[in-house]
């Protein structure tokens, strides 16, 4: 039997080394070798998808090799309810974000490798169970993304790249030694995230660990105040890269807090959870706030990212099944609501060569389907009910209101100023007296159009039917909950 | 009861994903689609109407989510006040379809239009259909998306994509109430269902808190003070769909809100008080604006919120079935005036009615419906808004609460005053500016003598809630007919002598001149809300990003520059020359020599 | 016999030199036989203890053709770099050469 996650998670640095062998003139194929490649895995992840067996919440199709037995490291990966939606997730942005790198006619073959480098990383980061490969493949995401940005990128790139990283990695750091004290905590010693669940670490150690781990995963997500590294890298990004850095990798951190955080210290999550709320409703509060006061439209749409990102926080700090569902699927579709955002300003960019929200207008005119799109995505991420966005913070919102009820209030007065800046965006951009240099701007073609169309369809059949990804993640978030 | 009720939104939605799809094929069979789709719900409504006579209540569909280990079903709950809604709903929305496609015709967006006419329908039908408050709230955004896509529908003008914005934000904000009560509801009382409103216990302050901020929501809808700002500007929209969504059906929304959790409110005297008090603002302080306005859309929309505030306060008093009724009336009369105002505008291009005059005998049928609607708003025998009226009048009378009794004839005496002025301004008189008026086609006039023939004879009916507005009404009082009547000739006549006779001395006109800039300015409220938060608001916001920019910001550059000015320092000891570094090797060499030959 | 002593002092006189040289020199060929001065001094060492010692096998003079060898091989690479580098540089001065320095 073929080992499904590891050919999941290895298929794209396989691809790597195909481009590699591959002379870099003969561009077309290798753009043909990449998205093959990223469709293989879409595929096997919905392969996988099928074959998940919704009612059980214990880790399947997992794979349990010896490593480094010298100090009990192990080749270990599983998938569970928790991870299992974000890998399609990553899969499917990969391909829709690879189909978009289309555009990319600089030094090709290096920024596919890169590519597919990164995919590795994403996948390997949701399906590892032991902490020293999860680190690896952590880091791993790092290099790729510090290239594609810095290389790529807008006029301000490097400074974005080396301040993406550098962040990211004095983070990562600090993982590095929670994870060594985690280690050497345990007895007998091991890496492995679910036997750690059952650990018990002493309070005093908990809480450190928890801050240590936790400080990691806040600058992924980005929690504020560690949120600033997050414009900067989105505005210098070619737009597939910010399709990844906010459909996918924003969710790692979300994810980490679920996998590691939660289960392993239980009684430091109790004594934090108020502070993890507060920081959740700060995160949507200012979030939207710095968003509404923004002129450059993907410096907005990362605003929001922060913003909405609050709302898996404060799922997580209710500490309640209903809480966890909710965040678990705000990342969900903020992963895909946001994707989409992002390659709709990526469209824009290509006609106009501006980002500058007040020089569009009247869109709506010569662009009726990218309008369409537009509202349509827009409405999604602020929220909307019978659209994606709504459901996750419904239930986080849910689930704070019975516990921290002024957080709750906090978040929805938030949710009042997300409404207002969405709203004037597409009043700027789509609507009002037409801007005479935006008459000419061609319609959105096929292949844009239908890297949108997917995501349009998930956030509206999620918003509809919220149980197609529910049902994946009740089981495992439920017994997650049971904990508390 | 038959289950079929759920079918009833589906015909419009399926009407818009075709339009939405094909529309730029489908050109004007557009409207067709969007026709066929409403009939097809109104027919539907029919079934359901006659199904009520097997009884009524609700029945699931389906789970949706699951919260703290409840199921939360979508639901559908049937029963007369459902049906009247629908009824409602269907049968105005059709007729506004038939006059869209005279009123539209030739505009680039046509199919556009009733796409969203399509998808408001399907939003609507399912908001009266809810059995339970997050299906409410997703058809309630969803109506109250379709109010903003069609507000901002003619966009090139940027006051229409303000007003579409105003209006989206106000009516949020009251959702956001309406949020924050149901969540309280729910962990109070561990319910959303509107059957069990009438059963639930909680601890007291809270369950009026959260009563009354449900009302929030039926307040940003239903444009009641101080959240009505939105729906005078709201007029910058289609004049048809000013007369489906902002004066027959989604307006109405609030109303059916406050009826629909009828219970709740009744059981928290104070929150019902609340509704009572906000209505009778709402429909002092409109119809006193409605005296001053120029603008023939404005005077409608201020007068909705008037009609509006009424029900409300006739649903604070304790009166379910006047309050429906006068809702149901009030559908049909107003619809009609709005399309009658639509008509007028189509014919002569302007809103200002200073501009208009003597147009009753160039638009013959528009100025009779014009007239009737006129009759039926201002509360005159035996047209439907008397009887409505009288229903409130008499609730209020007999639940002892004379002085909202004295606001209900206050408002019918400037309800019927402004209406007259509207009347004698634009029918009657000298035309007051070389217009070329022109009578408007057949598709556009129909519509109006339907409607007009339901504002004269729907109020026989009766309220669709007879059974429990027996109980209320209690003893026929006639001489509350009587002053009611009394009251709003007289309101006409004096209206009549002031507008069209010119009985108003300039003395008495400039004593009231403060009094007449405090109506104009609206109450300044617009103004003052700029001023509390709109402005605060973007500061905020701006105060916000400033921070991020230069303190969070700079912070991270700050450590970054403190590492870069310490190696800095560092750097310096790294000359790059071979020989320093041997040099330091060597002398380090000779003191470890001398350090070890000493021991 | 000559006392160990005298070997270990011209051993040490030459090594203290060619560290001088290295040192001081600016002349990259000065500093090249500086450093085959240092090496010399350590062959000294090497054959004045190997017969000191009296060890019969003659590690140490082993040793020290070896280090001769290799110090030949060396300063080969050693005159080709600075040759390659005086034909870039035309310069053969150690302060001409902070290409890596900014």
């Amino acid at each position: 039997m073929i080992p499904l996650l590891s050919s999941i998670v290895f298929l794209p640095l396989l691809g790597a080394v195909m481009l590699l062998l591959i002379p870099s003139q003969m561009v077309k194929l290798i753009r043909t070798v990449s998205v093959l490649i990223t469709g293989s895995v879409l595929i096997l992840s919905l392969y996988l998808m099928m074959h998940f067996d919704t009612s059980r919440m214990m880790m399947q199709f997992t794979e349990y090799h010896p490593w480094l037995s010298g100090l009990n490291i192990w080749y270990f990966v599983g998938v569970d309810g928790l991870s299992l939606g974000l890998v399609v997730l990553t899969a499917l942005l990969g391909l829709i974000a690879c189909l978009a790198s289309m555009g990319i006619e600089q030094r090709v073959k290096e920024y596919f490798i890169f590519y597919l480098l990164l995919m590795t990383g994403m996948l390997g980061t949701f399906l590892a169970l032991d902490l020293v490969l999860f680190y690896i493949f952590w880091e791993v995401v790092l290099i790729p993304m510090y290239f594609l940005i810095g290389i790529w990128g807008g006029p301000r790139r490097e400074y974005a790249a080396v301040k993406f990283f550098l962040y990211t990695l004095a983070a990562s750091v600090l993982m590095l030694v929670a994870i060594l004290g985690v280690y050497f905590l345990s007895n007998p010693h091991t890496f492995n995230i679910l036997e750690l669940a059952y650990v018990g670490f002493a309070p005093h150690w908990q809480l450190i660990l928890f801050c240590a781990f936790f400080l990691a995963f806040a600058v992924k997500v980005p929690v504020f105040p560690f949120h600033t590294w997050l414009p900067d890298a989105h505005v210098e990004a070619p737009t597939p890269i910010s399709v990844l850095l906010a459909g996918v990798l924003l969710k790692m951190g979300g994810y980490g807090i679920f996998r590691i955080c939660l289960p392993l210290f239980k009684h430091a999550a109790h004594e934090l959870a108020y502070i993890v709320g507060i920081l959740g409703a700060i995160n949507v509060f200012y979030g939207a706030c710095v968003a509404f006061a923004q002129t450059d439209f993907k410096k907005m749409i990362a605003y929001s990212s922060v913003s909405h990102m609050g709302f898996v926080l404060l799922g997580a700090a209710s500490l309640t099944a209903t809480g966890f569902n909710g965040a678990v699927l705000e990342m969900f579709n903020h992963g895909i609501i946001t994707a989409g955002m992002f390659l709709l300003v990526g469209v824009l960019y290509d006609r106009a060569h501006t980002r500058e929200l007040k020089l569009f207008g009247g869109l709506s005119s010569s662009m009726p389907i990218y309008a369409f799109c537009l509202t349509f995505l827009a409405l999604a991420s602020l929220g909307l009910p019978g659209l994606g966005g709504f459901v996750g913070e419904f239930l986080s919102l849910a689930a704070v209101f019975g516990v921290f009820p002024w957080l709750g209030v906090i978040t929805v007065l938030g949710l009042v100023i997300t409404v207002i800046y969405f709203l004037t965006m597409l009043g700027e951009v789509l609507l009002g007296a037409v801007n005479p240099k935006c008459s000419a701007y061609q319609e959105m073609n096929g292949r844009e159009l239908w890297c949108v169309v997917p995501l349009m369809m998930i956030a509206l059949i999620v918003g509809f039917y919220p149980h197609s990804v529910l049902q994946f993640q009740e089981a495992v978030l439920l017994s997650l909950s049971r904990l508390f | 009861m038959m289950n079929i009720a759920h079918y009833v939104p589906l015909s419009p939605l399926l009407a818009f994903v075709i339009n939405i799809i094909f529309g730029r094929k489908l050109k004007s069979a557009s409207a067709a689609v969007a026709i066929a789709a409403s009939i097809g719900s109104l027919i539907l409504s029919v079934k359901v109407y006659q199904g009520l006579s097997f009884g009524y209540g609700s029945y699931h569909l389906g789970q949706w989510l699951t919260i703290n280990g409840k199921a939360l079903n979508f639901g559908i709950i049937v029963d007369p006040l459902t049906v009247m809604m629908l009824l409602i709903v269907s049968f105005i929305g059709t007729l506004i379809l038939i006059y869209s496609t005279g009123y539209m015709h030739g505009d680039i967006r046509y199919s556009r239009y009733f796409a969203y006419i399509s998808l408001f329908m399907s939003s609507m039908l399912g908001l009266v259909l809810s059995d339970n408050f997050v299906m409410l709230l997703i058809c309630w955004e969803g109506v109250g998306l379709c109010s903003y896509l069609l507000i901002s529908f003619w966009h090139e003008r940027p006051a229409a994509v303000a007003a579409g914005i105003k209006a989206f934000v106000t009516t949020r904000i009251g959702d956001t109430g309406l949020l924050i009560g149901m969540l309280i509801l729910f962990f109070t009382c561990g319910t959303f269902y509107f059957c069990d409103l009438a059963t639930v216990k909680g601890p007291e302050p809270l369950m009026t808190l959260a009563a009354i901020l449900i009302f929030t929501g039926a307040m940003g809808k239903s444009a009641q003070f101080p959240l009505h700002v939105w729906l005078p500007d709201a007029m910058e929209g289609p004049t048809a769909v000013s007369a489906l969504i902002h004066a027959a059906t989604m307006v109405a929304a609030g109303v059916y809100l406050v009826a629909r959790c009828f219970p709740l409110f009744v059981a928290h005297p104070i929150a019902l008080e609340t509704v009572a008090v906000i209505g009778a603002i709402s429909a002092l302080m409109a119809a006193s604006i409605a005296v001053v306005t120029n603008d023939i859309k404005r005077v409608m929309a201020y007068s909705t919120i008037s009609q509006l505030g009424l029900m409300m306060l006739a649903l604070g008093v304790g009166g379910l079935s006047a309050g429906t009724f006068h809702l149901m009336t009030h559908a049909f009369f107003k619809a009609l005036l709005f399309l009658c105002a639509g008509s007028v505008i189509h014919a002569v291009g302007t809103q200002d009615i200073q501009k208009m005059g003597g147009l009753f005998s160039t638009l013959k049928i528009t100025s009779s419906t014009f007239i009737v609607g006129t009759l039926a708003l201002a509360g005159i025998f035996p047209f439907a808004g008397f009887w409505s009226k009288d229903e409130i009048l008499i609730t209020a009378w007999n639940n002892h609460h004379p002085i909202f009794f004295g606001v209900v004839l206050l408002t019918s005496f400037l309800t019927a005053f402004y209406m007259g002025r509207l009347i004698f301004l634009v029918l009657f008189g000298k035309s007051r500016s070389d217009l070329h008026p022109h009578e408007s086609p057949a598709s556009m006039t129909v519509p109006l003598i339907v409607l007009s023939l339901f504002a004269c004879f729907v109020g026989f009916i009766g309220s669709p809630l007879k059974e429990a507005g027996r109980m209320e009404a209690g003893v026929e009082t006639y001489w509350i007919m009587l002053a009611s009547s009394v009251v709003s000739i007289s309101a006409i006549f004096l209206a009549y002598f002031v507008y069209l006779r010119g009985f108003l001395p300039v003395s008495i006109r400039s004593r009231f001149k403060g009094l007449h800039d405090l109506l104009s300015h609206k109450y300044y409220i617009d103004e003052f809300y700029d001023f509390i938060f709109v402005k605060p608001c973007a500061l905020l916001c701006r105060m916000a990003y400033s921070f991020d920019f230069h303190v969070i910001d700079g912070l991270v550059n700050l450590v970054a520059d403190l590492a870069q000015s310490v190696s800095g320092v560092l750097r310096k000891f790294q000359t790059g020359f071979a020989q320093n570094y041997l040099l330091v090797q060597a002398l380090g060499l000779v003191v470890i020599i001398i350090w070890l030959l000493k021991i | 016999m000559t006392p160990l002593g005298y070997f270990t002092l011209m051993s040490a006189f030459l090594f203290c030199t060619g560290i001088y040289g290295v040192l001081t020199r600016r002349n990259l060929i000065g500093i090249l036989i500086s450093i085959e001065l240092i090496l010399n001094a350590a062959n000294i060492n090497l054959v004045a203890f190997n017969k000191y010692l009296g060890s019969s096998d003659g590690m140490g003079q082993v040793l020290a053709l070896f280090v001769v060898a290799i110090a030949a091989a060396a300063s080969v690479v050693g005159l080709v770099l600075i040759i390659a580098i005086y034909r870039n540089a035309k310069s053969v001065f150690v302060e001409d050469f902070n290409l890596m320095k900014e």
